[in-house]
């Protein structure tokens, strides 16, 4: 099991063979997407019952927390990614790490946008200094950092190994940072009405939100996948395959 | 390059002749050599104070002068300005050694390269962060912070400004390599400064009101020790690579 | 379903401007997400073709 998992990840290591996979990967988690955050989103806008407190505004949740949750683990994705392409001098593994960046910087912004306009009818202001929305603001700090850093150099090899530094050591401070946060917004707001800590969601409500959360994940890997190739096809123009492949269509 | 080559290079750096140097040696070595520097090139440790003392006199001119309020907000205002005025200064860290090619001399001497880091971090806090921490009670008088918050900004700021410094020699050796490194290093940075501030400000706050604050101070004192662990190691390997693109 | 007619749903019970507005700006971001990369990949393609064409001439 393990020999065969060692294989794979050596195998995942060649450009030619990513890319080749994923070619065949694509069209599946694309559909999957597209399937899912359907079905997600019309269950969720249309059949799911609407919150006895918050009416329907509550239904920003079947997007901010899917949001959310890939926000977080895609800088986790990032961060392994980059150190994987630290330690064995992966490319794959850099371009993989740097093409998560984006989607990352994305998923925050949506999550921030969609809490700020959820807060509206719920706290009565666009922006409340809640924890959750603070420590995803500094994420989106976070992504712009490693952007930024990526694009301030000459060489991608630089850029990468750089970044996949500055990612790691994003990762160790964001679970500081999220219980400073936490610890501050006690300190300064009483126990205000949190969005998304409820008691016992019934399974109407968080059946659709599992749903939206599988299709954003499937989203993330999709565009993950394409953006990666897109690099490999980048990276390796100079070499015979990449050539071929480019010119064929 | 034969190993005693190596070896000489690096001594030479360092203002030894010898060609064995220990690990210590060579801190210490750098350290003297990075204090003679700045001792050579005060504005480095004035400047700072500058920024720091202007910034926080910003603050009742463009807030108000009223004293109820400042002492309210006094100990946010200097943790931020004191926390800006590191991190302006953090360009001075790697930035002269690499115009001078002595950082190359640090990476290829056959010292372990976070040793290195740290004794030029030491050198970086004891010229900016130390004078911070000895200006800050002078600062706080004409903010008017109450007088149980004296005792806690002073260690707070002794715990915390090392942490900056540690913190931001991450970034610093990330964009040493890079043309243009000002806004970019403060991108980098100052996400990272945010739990710093946060308990440092909580403390002093804290204390004027009168509550304990070992607590704070324990976190402050457990952050610094994780910085101290980790980020020379961290500004090790982004050196390297800096050096490399 | 949740609601008694199309309107009822547009409406969302007087929170209808913050969902819909949630709603269609994430859809936004998430269609851009994903043809900028399928542009990146045809600019590629351009790219590789002008430099086969530009070969080809100086044969």
């Amino acid at each position: 099991m393990f020999d065969k998992f060692v294989a794979w990840f050596h195998r995942m290591g060649s450009p030619k063979w990513f890319y080749e996979i994923t070619g065949r990967w694509i069209p599946w988690f694309g559909a999957a997407a597209v399937i899912f955050l359907l079905v997600g989103t019309v269950w969720g806008l249309a059949f799911a019952p609407q919150d006895y407190q918050q009416g329907n505004s509550f239904r920003i949740i079947y997007i901010h927390v899917p949001a959310a949750i890939l926000a977080q683990s895609i800088f986790f994705a990032m961060a392994i990614a980059g150190g994987i392409g630290l330690i064995w001098k992966m490319k794959v593994a850099d371009m993989v790490a740097r093409s998560c960046a984006p989607i990352g910087a994305t998923m925050t912004f949506v999550a921030l946008f969609t809490g700020a306009v959820w807060g509206k009818p719920t706290w009565g202001a666009w922006w409340v200094w809640d924890a959750r929305l603070t420590s995803m603001l500094i994420l989106l700090f976070l992504y712009f950092g490693v952007i930024a850093l990526q694009s301030a150099f000459d060489s991608k090899q630089s850029a990468a190994r750089a970044s996949a530094i500055l990612s790691l050591v994003g990762v160790v401070n964001i679970p500081i940072i999220k219980y400073s946060v936490e610890w501050w917004n006690t300190l300064h707001q009483p126990a205000t009405f949190t969005l998304t800590e409820k008691p016992a969601m019934p399974v109407e409500m968080w059946l659709p939100l599992l749903v939206m959360v599988i299709g954003f994940y499937c989203f993330f890997a999709t565009v993950l996948m394409m953006r990666t190739r897109n690099e490999i096809l980048e990276r390796e123009k100079r070499t015979q395959w990449v050539q071929g492949l480019l010119s064929k269509k | 390059m034969d190993k005693t080559g190596t070896e000489q290079i690096s001594a030479n750096t360092i203002g030894e002749v010898k060609s064995q140097v220990s690990t210590w040696r060579a801190f210490t070595g750098t350290l003297k050599r990075d204090l003679l520097l700045v001792f050579r090139r005060r504005s480095d440790i004035v400047n700072p104070l500058l920024f720091f003392s202007i910034a926080v006199t910003l603050f009742p001119l463009g807030i108000s002068p009223e004293p109820e309020f400042l002492s309210e907000i006094a100990a946010g205002v200097l943790w931020v300005a004191a926390l800006l005025a590191t991190l302006l200064s953090l360009d001075s860290l790697f930035q002269q050694d690499m115009a001078d090619g002595s950082l190359e001399q640090l990476v290829i001497s056959p010292h372990p390269l976070s040793v290195l880091v740290l004794s030029k971090v030491l050198v970086h806090w004891l010229v900016t962060g130390l004078p911070l921490t000895l200006l800050a009670p002078l600062l706080a008088v004409m903010m008017f912070l109450p007088d149980e918050g004296f005792g806690t900004l002073f260690i707070t700021l002794l715990l915390g400004t090392p942490t900056l410094s540690l913190i931001g020699a991450i970034g610093a050796a990330l964009t040493v390599g890079l043309r243009r490194t000002g806004v970019l290093l403060t991108l980098l940075i100052l996400p990272l400064y945010i739990p710093v501030l946060i308990f440092g400000t909580g403390a002093v706050t804290a204390a004027a009101n009168g509550m304990d604050v070992l607590g704070h101070l324990a976190i402050l004192g457990a952050m610094f020790m994780v910085a101290l662990v980790m980020a020379p190691l961290a500004a090790g390997a982004a050196l390297k690579i800096s050096l490399n693109g | 379903m949740h609601f008694d007619s199309f309107a009822d749903f547009i409406n969302m019970g007087g929170h209808g401007l913050y969902v819909w507005l949630a709603y269609g700006l994430t859809a936004t971001l998430l269609v851009i997400n994903f043809v900028l990369p399928v542009m990146h990949k045809r600019q590629l393609q351009k790219e590789q073709a002008r430099k086969l064409r530009r070969e080809q001439q100086t044969q």
